[in-house]
């Protein structure tokens, strides 16, 4: 079915179909924020039972890629904002650049990220069998340093996950958007797919202070 | 409830630009010993920074400040439901040292 915004029998307006849609992808959102909530769970206690290791840990991730990524990612939720706007003002040439722009700076994020993964891999960080924290570093500083880097790498890469399936709709939103099928009356999947990114955007916002940032000083 | 609410391009960058500045903060005041004054200290501000970013998002960048009354009903019940799940473990985490 190829819907292009008319009012469906069991709306009384436009107005309510529209709220409707934007109440189900909230609640969508809701088991989201508890689905990445059980991985804070995870890290707020293993902090807290490990902060002086977790520091150390956090110390050896570089600051630089990601003050940058979080400002790249920040710059998207814009973007994806301005294709929100763009597409209710009507003005569809627009919402395809800033639809383009978006997965653009989400496309950096993902490569930014890839070379921090890979200065891990290099660094023996990778959890697992040939993970080291440093040269000479007995049992227990390895065992919870690993702890650190597996949820780094868990929480990180769930995050990195829910930017690929993000890209793939932008994609898909932008191939729609060159058809001209979006307008003030129907841009129901430029909204929900623009809640969906900036709800991820919020996610790396917790992310980048809990990871990077502990006790830098 | 009024007509569909178009949140204007001025405010989006505004918000744009107040985000990029508590980004520099956050950085900032992480290297910055705030835990000689107050043990914890480093990390509360983060947070509240982190926070206070999130809520910017929630409001302007998603429209939580012109969505209708039940929408942001949703929204608290989501904030709501991580707390107790944050409150309820770490409350028995702490509490089995006791005894």
């Amino acid at each position: 079915m190829h819907r292009t915004g008319e009012l469906y029998e069991q709306y009384r307006t436009m107005e309510q179909q529209r709220e409707t849609a934007s109440l189900g992808m909230w609640i969508f959102l809701s088991t989201e924020v508890l689905f990445f909530g059980g991985l804070f769970m995870t890290y707020t206690l293993n902090r807290s039972t490990y902060p002086g290791i977790f520091s150390e840990a956090s110390k050896t991730i570089k600051l630089s890629w990601g003050a940058i990524n979080t400002v790249v990612l920040i710059a998207s939720s814009l973007t994806m904002a301005m294709a929100v706007w763009a597409s209710q003002a009507g003005r569809k040439k627009a919402l395809t650049w800033f639809l383009i722009a978006t997965l653009v700076l989400g496309t950096v994020f993902l490569g930014i990220k890839s070379i921090e993964y890979h200065d891990k891999y290099v660094e023996h960080h990778i959890p697992g069998w040939s993970f080291q924290f440093e040269p000479g570093a007995d049992a227990a500083t390895n065992a919870h340093t690993q702890l650190f880097f597996s949820l780094y790498f868990g929480m990180t890469g769930l995050h990195a996950l829910h930017m690929i399936v993000g890209a793939g709709l932008l994609i898909w939103l932008t191939k729609e958007s060159l058809k001209g099928r979006f307008t003030p009356e129907y841009n129901t999947p430029v909204e929900n797919i623009g809640l969906y990114w900036h709800f991820v955007d919020i996610v790396w916002i917790f992310l980048f202070p809990l990871l990077y940032l502990i006790d830098r000083h | 409830m009024s007509e569909h609410h178009i949140v204007s391009p001025k405010i989006y960058f505004t918000i744009f630009g107040i985000l990029m500045i508590c980004t520099f903060l956050t950085v900032a005041a992480a290297e910055v010993d705030l835990n000689r004054y107050f043990t914890g200290l480093n990390i509360i501000v983060a947070l509240t920074i982190a926070v206070f970013k999130a809520s910017l998002v929630v409001l302007f960048f998603m429209h939580g400040k012109y969505s209708p009354k039940r929408t942001q009903l949703v929204i608290v019940a989501s904030v709501f439901w991580l707390a107790v799940m944050l409150f309820m473990t770490m409350s028995d985490y702490v509490t089995r040292q006791w005894s």
